[in-house]
């Protein structure tokens, strides 16, 4: 049965494997592809863009039309910090589709009746990677406001490429961060990369708005990974509708 | 259990426990766009033997066109292959505002037996 292929792809993407559907459009008869069958696959360079790119498309294979769905783990985040700002994210970022952990050393924060329902380390950030390692697909959010839980969390998402890596704190307590953090031997590059304060300027004020703005600035960095400066109008030249995102 | 991320409300996930209920299933995905497109391709909505649907392929402009191909799509089993533009140019039937063309294809989740073109190619 083809709904055999979407438990397939569901449980691909529950255990962030990457996966793709090849749709005939003549009959519907749909089919698994795994990244390891694309050597030698006659589909070959269209599989091997669409698994880079993540994007779906149309293709052509003798004269039959044929849709090439590509499904890739869901983005990460991981949160330093069982406080306040993190219960809010606990709800919003799986509406929005990230794959959340929260990390916290400190049992009186950390409670299973807090967080419940969450995947809660209550371990040091370090520590806790080993379990859950950091990469390119994942946002890391500190927000304990406790310089040695949230310094050495920063330090391994900028060594580890991660899309996001924000900081909640003032601009003074972030200025102390940045002394410390390049006493440490993090390049002014890699310092740079550090959002802080953390989230965009919507003037949040409750830990659920904070939450928001943290949430909006992570999608920014996941959808336009040219900077925060580049406008709409640049992501999607002749643009029209306010309302629709997606390019052509 | 699946996890909390891919729990709200997401299509796929609904479509295979409507499955298991025993009910039937019609997928629709967006195959191509053009211009200004509210959802991109491969984005999906399922609707079942009796009209319920979660996702979307547009901003609510074309599902309930595509609610209603999907009941005759489940009913014989046949694939379409449906093409949405401006309202204005064809006004017989439902467009969209923003400007952009897509097409949805809609297939039967019950009907068909896959295994084989796993490894096609």
């Amino acid at each position: 049965m083809t709904s055999g292929i979407v438990e397939a792809v569901n449980a691909a993407r529950a255990e962030r494997r990457p996966v793709a559907t090849l749709t005939w459009l003549d009959t519907g008869v749909m089919g698994l592809i795994a990244p390891d069958e694309i050597p030698g696959h006659r589909l070959e360079i269209e599989l091997r863009e669409a698994f880079r790119s993540g994007k779906s498309k149309a293709v052509t294979q003798d004269g039959r039309e044929a849709f090439l769905n590509i499904y890739l783990p869901a983005p990460r985040l991981i949160v330093i910090g069982a406080v306040h700002i993190t219960q809010a994210l606990a709800v919003l970022a799986p509406v929005c589709g990230f794959a959340l952990s929260v990390i916290d050393p400190r049992s009186g924060f950390a409670t299973a009746e807090r967080f419940a329902g969450v995947d809660l380390v209550v371990e040091w950030p370090d520590d806790a990677f080993t379990s859950r390692p950091l990469d390119p697909f994942t946002a890391v959010a500190a927000v304990s406001h406790d310089p040695g839980i949230d310094d050495p969390a920063l330090i391994a998402a900028l060594e580890a490429g991660c899309f996001y890596v924000g900081a909640l704190g003032s601009r003074r307590s972030h200025e102390r961060r940045l002394e410390r953090l390049q006493a440490a031997g993090l390049s002014a590059e890699m310092l740079g990369r550090i959002r802080a304060p953390i989230g965009l300027d919507i003037a949040a004020s409750t830990p659920q708005e904070i939450a928001v703005s943290i949430l909006a600035q992570i999608i920014a960095a996941l959808r336009r990974p040219g900077g925060d400066n580049a406008s709409r109008a640049r992501v999607q030249p002749g643009g029209r509708g306010d309302a629709c995102l997606v390019e052509g | 259990m699946t996890a909390a991320w891919l729990e709200a409300g997401d299509p796929l996930v609904i479509a295979e426990r409507w499955s298991a209920e025993g009910r039937k299933v019609a997928l629709a995905t967006v195959i191509d766009t053009w211009g200004s497109a509210p959802r991109p391709r491969g984005s999906h909505l399922v609707i079942d033997g009796n009209g319920n649907f979660e996702g979307s392929v547009s901003g609510g402009c074309v599902e309930s066109e595509v609610i209603a191909q999907a009941l005759d799509v489940i009913q014989s089993g046949t694939p379409q292959l449906l093409e949405f533009g401006v309202s204005n140019e064809t006004a017989w039937r439902a467009g969209l505002s923003c400007g952009g063309r897509i097409s949805v294809f809609v297939q039967d989740l019950a009907s068909r037996d896959a295994a084989s073109e796993s490894h096609a190619g």
